[in-house]
């Protein structure tokens, strides 16, 4: 119990100093509210008037796509953020004072979901903006953000495991273009399920993006026409699966990112 | 009185592509409390490695070691609790400023807000940092990260101290300051350990001194203990002319006190003395009325090169003391 206390104190202290190093590299900051923007537009405008969609416009599909590719990219942030500090020598004054060994991967993380929580709002702001609307109760609305950063969370402990395994930043951008580029587009984020071809379709189907976008876009209320496109299991119950996998996710990750930091900065 | 910090038969390896590399092959430390010891030795001898070890940072292949009582490897964070730790590379935190890089330090240590930024700005003082505090450590200079490092090992007034080459890359003025603030930490009853690639610092800040290259420590004594075996101060002296070599050498053997050495140019001669100053004289005079002109003479004290020389049979390559490192 103390161990998580402690853990979760010196994660705090961790994680004031990343927010500090966002506010002072501005680029950072740019980066994080801009592409946001940047996605929402150009999907809702230059695919949104290609595709037309039955029932909620395509304006409405996209956006719980767009949110969920955005906080899954946003992960990378996780992992070369790691790898950038593993190479800078504060590790070392980090590892030689009495602190939790997980403090630095707990603070990384943590920062990660207000820097994602920044995303989010933004890219509400301009999708509603842009036409979106929220068409539930607010306790819905809430829940569906809130599972967006939650399975954002637990792709930021992937990512922080592949930090600790590179020997740079860049690798992680490199590493995190390969996975999360399929993973975010073999799936519902902009396209409907049943447009897809067999092979793809099942994979996209039992991909837990899609059952996080679905589940976001039910409790959105942006489903409209185009839900019940599928009757595999995990889009049937999307938040369900959703919830399982980042469960998963964080058992196995959390504990190999501990032992994989405690490794790597003992070089 | 028990040891502070206790090292024994600590090894070492790193694989490379050319074979494995012993970093320590052996070593053998013991501070007792409230003393210094200097690891002395040149680029490679294991310094690093060893403190890193000794700080929990690094795990042995071999050998045992305590601090503060406690065993480095079975209860890290125990050690960690007691020690301070300033690396040959300034652990400090690009991106904030030096006044939040102590203040991260004091909350870690679980100091409390308002007695951790007192002690940020105590120590901002100490190491004369106060006008740059609020600024950001990406702008400092190499000697300032230096400055600030340490300040970050003291944050919680640990018992025990480990400096990595605590001066290398500091100007003469801040060098100074440092041994200054080292000395008052030990007079304070702080044990600490010290590498260095200079005699001069080992002899100004040691106790003890123990000489270590490839991984093994090859001798240890006080600073004069040392001294004494690679013999005192020594004259040396450049000739003008190579060709009054031999009369050079007939002056200056009636006041040496071991062999004479010459270089390969056959115009520098080198001549351990115990006398000192009077020493030089004498020779002086002796040249003079042997009418040898010389370019250059002077007395030396024995340098880390002498050391090793007469322990080794091989220099040190060790860059001047005021070549300045860049501290990244
Ligand atoms: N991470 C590593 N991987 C491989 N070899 C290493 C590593 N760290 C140190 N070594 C090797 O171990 C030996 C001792 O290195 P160490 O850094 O302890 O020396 P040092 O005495 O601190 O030298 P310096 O004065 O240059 O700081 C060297 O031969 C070095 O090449
Ligand atoms: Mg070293």
């Amino acid at each position: 119990m103390s161990v998580m206390v402690d853990a979760l104190g010196d994660g705090a202290v961790v994680v004031k100093r990343n927010l500090i190093k966002i506010v002072r590299v501005p680029e950072l900051m740019i980066f994080t509210l801009v592409s946001p923007i940047m996605f929402v537009l150009l999907f809702a405008y230059v695919f949104g008037s290609a595709i037309n969609l039955q029932g909620t416009g395509y304006r409405e599909f996209l956006i719980a796509g767009i949110f969920a590719q955005t906080v899954i990219f946003g992960a990378t942030y996780t992992g070369a953020g790691i790898a950038d500090d593993m190479k800078k020598g504060i590790i070392d004054r980090f590892r030689s004072l009495p602190m939790s060994q997980a403090a630095v991967l707990v603070g990384r993380t943590a920062s990660d979901v207000l820097i994602n929580l920044i995303s989010i709002a933004v890219m509400a702001g301009t999708g509603l903006l842009v036409g979106w609307r929220i068409r539930t109760s607010f306790w819905e609305a809430v829940a569906g953000f809130l599972l967006l950063l939650f399975f954002a969370y637990t792709f930021s402990w992937i990512m922080a495991w592949v930090g600790l395994l590179v020997p740079s930043p860049e690798v992680v951008n490199n590493a995190a273009f390969i996975v999360i580029f399929p993973l975010t587009f073999i799936a519902n984020t902009f396209v409907p399920l049943e447009n897809l071809p067999t092979a793809l379709k099942v994979f996209a189907e039992w991909n837990p993006v899609s059952s996080m976008t679905q589940a976001t876009r039910e409790l959105f209320g942006n489903s409209g026409g185009v839900a019940a496109t599928s009757h595999a299991w995990p889009i049937q119950n999307p938040v369900l699966y959703t919830v399982l996998w980042g469960l998963v996710i964080l058992a196995i990750f959390v504990p190999l990112s501990v032992r994989q930091y405690k490794r790597a900065a003992s070089r | 009185m028990a040891d502070v910090i206790h090292a024994e038969g600590l090894v070492k390896r790193y694989g490379s592509r050319s074979g494995e590399v012993r970093a320590l092959d052996g070593l053998d430390l013991a501070v007792p409390e409230g003393t210094v010891l200097g690891l002395l030795g040149p680029n490679g001898a294991g310094k690093t490695t060893a403190v890193r070890i000794l700080t929990t940072l690094l795990e042995a292949d071999g050998g045992r070691a305590t601090v503060a009582g406690l065993d480095v490897r079975k209860d890290a964070k125990g050690v960690r609790k007691r020690i301070g730790l300033s690396g040959q590379y300034a652990a400090v935190d690009e991106y904030l400023t030096g006044f939040e890089n102590l203040d991260m330090i004091g909350r870690i240590y679980k100091l409390g807000r308002t007695a951790s930024r007192a002690r940020a700005r105590e120590l901002l003082e100490r190491f004369d940092l106060v006008e740059s505090g609020d600024r950001p450590v990406k702008g400092y200079s190499g000697g300032m990260r230096r400055r600030l490092d340490l300040a970050g090992a003291l944050v919680a007034e640990p018992p025990v101290l480990f400096l990595d080459e605590p001066t290398t890359g500091l100007d003469p003025r801040s060098r100074t300051g440092m041994w200054e603030v080292i000395r008052e930490l030990v007079r304070g009853g702080t044990t600490l350990l010290l590498t260095t690639q200079y005699l001069e610092e080992a002899d100004r800040l040691a106790d003890a001194i123990v000489v270590i290259d490839k991984g093994r420590a090859i001798a240890q004594g006080t600073s004069d203990e040392l001294k004494r075996q690679v013999g005192g101060e020594r004259i040396e002296l450049v000739l003008t002319d190579p060709s009054q070599l031999d009369k050079a050498r007939a002056v200056l053997a009636t006041v040496a006190v071991s062999d004479i050495t010459v270089d390969e140019d056959g115009r520098s001669l080198t001549a351990p003395v115990s006398g000192g100053p009077p020493d030089l004289m004498e020779a002086l005079r002796g040249l003079d009325a042997a009418g040898i002109v010389v370019s250059d003479v002077g007395l030396r004290r024995p340098t880390l090169d002498d050391v090793f020389l007469s322990l080794t049979g091989h220099t040190t390559e060790t860059p001047p003391l005021d070549k300045q490192e860049d501290a990244a």
